[in-house]
């Protein structure tokens, strides 16, 4: 019997996978965007194994809400990844350090 | 959804069809040349909803089954917010028309982002919260990109959004376990839930989760490091709306979520703000005293003041919320007025953020020195200025909810920090002969800044009955 308990352990597992592609990944900002999708999904789970559990409708469409504003936010971050490449010929992690930080 | 729902959130639905309409005008008819009219257009509208929320507002009525109130807290975040927000835009008009930055979408993304911001500051549930942040943050990603064919904005556009979305990520999953262990998403029914310092396990992981969204969006350390860079290569006048409304919106938020979520368990979420906030003053002090670019030391100063900011919300009383908003009423005024100043520093009509070239400024324009001089020894709290009675009430409000060690920490962090802002004014008044700055500037520029360092004198009296409506604020916001 897969229980509540299953799927929290599996979108606990995404979630950090997500937050450890952020912070390991040396290689291309497309991964970045990739890791952030994986942590909303993970999230999205969540969500609606509580709201199955609990009976509860609210859950499920806060996914919806999250799944919207998820695709919005892709849109932008790669708009905004375009307009880099534009300038700097590159979409490297190694290569956004114009500025120290 | 009945007539009273609609009613209360009147302004935000007003500023969005304003804003989709701005939108098909632009684009169908002059498309960047009706720019200039849009900023216009769009802060007076700003202004006007600021003063009809202001003076038309009572009492606290709350919408759609409790998803979004609308009280005397959320009404002094969203007056603060329209009125700073109108004010940059009023002010970057003529900076990025010179630069050719002024494009239509301007306004219009500002326009947005407030609504967003006024969401936030209203929001009773924890989807009116998301939904509201997500729009505030979305448009605030694209405009610090806004000069599209620069590296340096297009990297901060990068950096702003790849953290931003990081931080959404951490507070939607700490949305969903409170959700999980509350059984409900509205704030009133987690109130309940977690009552009387006993909070499940479950709940207690999501309130830190939560906080820690949040203080990415407050720019709290440890969660401060895309600030600096986001300020540097943003255009200036993004870079004064990001140290301005957005700051007021997310403490508003993070006020609201820890009062009206977790108001009951008031120990559990307090020590972790009083330890961001000591964090924050002490990086922001020391980290800022290094920098020779005007726009990272805001940023860092912008860190510093929001520790200030937080350790209000730590003391978890009614005086400390008072404090807060106080608090960031006269940082959002001194940053208007600093901007102002930094918005004005060019040489041979390119702009300049380097410190160094202030040098003797004081004998070129002993008028805006001596604003500025002002401003800064306010934002470093040097009595008698209004600065001073900000940091005043923050310390006063930790001192009664006994966190004298957080007091003492303020107070030393905000003389380690009072230095780079006295270096500035040695530098205006006392520096060596160098290739300095053009003495003239725009006037709408100038009467900015002397508004912002005339209220930082006169301020004082009374400070302009902010007071009052803040205490007002905070009874309604914790009872």
């Amino acid at each position: 019997m897969i229980g509540l308990e299953h799927y929290l352990a599996v979108a606990a597992a995404l979630f950090v996978i997500g937050i450890f592609g952020l912070f390991l990944n040396r290689k291309n900002v497309i991964i970045l965007l990739m890791s952030i999708e994986l942590i909303l999904l993970a999230v999205n789970i969540n969500f609606v194994a509580f709201s199955s559990f609990l009976h509860d409708l609210a859950g499920q469409v806060f996914t919806l809400f999250v799944l919207t504003v998820a695709a919005a936010e892709a849109a932008i971050g790669l708009a905004i990844l375009v307009c880099f490449f534009r300038n700097r010929g590159t979409i490297d992690v190694e290569d956004v350090n114009m500025m120290k930080g | 959804m009945t007539s009273a729902d609609l009613s209360a959130i009147a302004p935000e639905i007003l500023i969005s069809l304003y804003a989709m309409a701005a939108l098909l005008f632009g684009a169908y008819t002059g498309k960047d040349k009706t720019a200039p009219l849009l900023v216009w257009v769009t802060s007076g509208l700003m202004v006007l909803v600021g003063l009809w929320i202001g003076l038309s507002g009572e009492g606290t009525n709350t919408a759609f089954h409790g998803m979004f109130t609308d009280d005397a807290f959320s009404r002094f975040g969203k007056v603060t917010v329209l009125f700073s927000a109108a004010a940059v835009m009023v002010m970057s008009e003529g900076y990025m028309a010179r630069r050719n930055l002024l494009r239509f979408e301007f306004p219009i993304l500002i326009a947005l982002a407030t609504v967003g911001m006024m969401v936030m500051v209203s929001a009773g549930d924890l989807m009116t919260l998301y939904m509201g942040l997500e729009l505030q943050s979305l448009a605030l990603y694209v405009v610090a990109a806004l000069r599209r064919d620069s590296a340096k904005s297009t990297e901060a556009g990068l950096k702003y959004f790849v953290l931003g979305a990081l931080s959404s990520g951490l507070l939607l999953y700490g949305a969903s376990l409170t959700y999980g262990y509350a059984g409900t998403t509205l704030f009133s029914g987690i109130v309940s839930v977690a009552s009387e310092g006993d909070i499940p396990l479950g709940l207690l992981f999501g309130l830190v989760f939560m906080i820690t969204g949040l203080a990415f969006k407050v720019s709290a350390v440890p969660f401060h490091m895309w600030t600096p860079d986001v300020y540097e290569g943003s255009p200036t006048p993004v870079t004064a709306f990001f140290a301005t409304a957005p700051k007021v919106a997310a403490i508003g938020l993070f006020a609201r979520v820890m009062h009206d979520a977790f108001g009951q368990v008031v120990p559990d979420w307090s020590q972790v703000i009083a330890l961001l906030s000591v964090l924050s003053m002490f990086l922001g002090a020391i980290a800022a005293i290094g920098q020779r670019d005007i726009k990272r030391l805001m940023a860092y100063s912008s860190i510093a003041h929001m520790g200030y900011a937080l350790m209000g919300l730590a003391a978890g009383t009614q005086f400390g919320v008072q404090a807060m908003l106080v608090y960031m009423a006269i940082y959002v005024t001194m940053n208007i007025g600093t901007f102002a100043f930094i918005l004005s520093m060019e040489r041979d009509g390119q702009q300049v953020t380097d410190i160094a070239s202030l040098n003797l400024y004081s004998k070129k324009s002993p008028g805006r020195a001596l604003a500025m001089l002002i401003l800064l020894f306010s934002l470093a709290g040097v009595p008698p200025l209004v600065g001073f009675f900000g940091k005043f009430y923050v310390l006063k409000a930790a001192v009664e909810a006994d966190l004298t060690w957080l007091a003492v920490a303020g107070v030393v962090a905000s003389v380690i920090g009072a230095f780079y802002y006295i270096r500035i004014v040695y530098l205006m008044y006392f520096g060596e002969e160098r290739e300095g700055l053009d003495a003239g500037g725009s006037p709408v520029l100038a009467g900015f800044l002397m508004a912002s360092a005339a209220a930082m004198v006169l301020g004082v009296i009374n400070l302009f009955g902010v007071e009052a409506m803040a205490a007002a604020a905070a009874a309604t916001l914790v009872n």
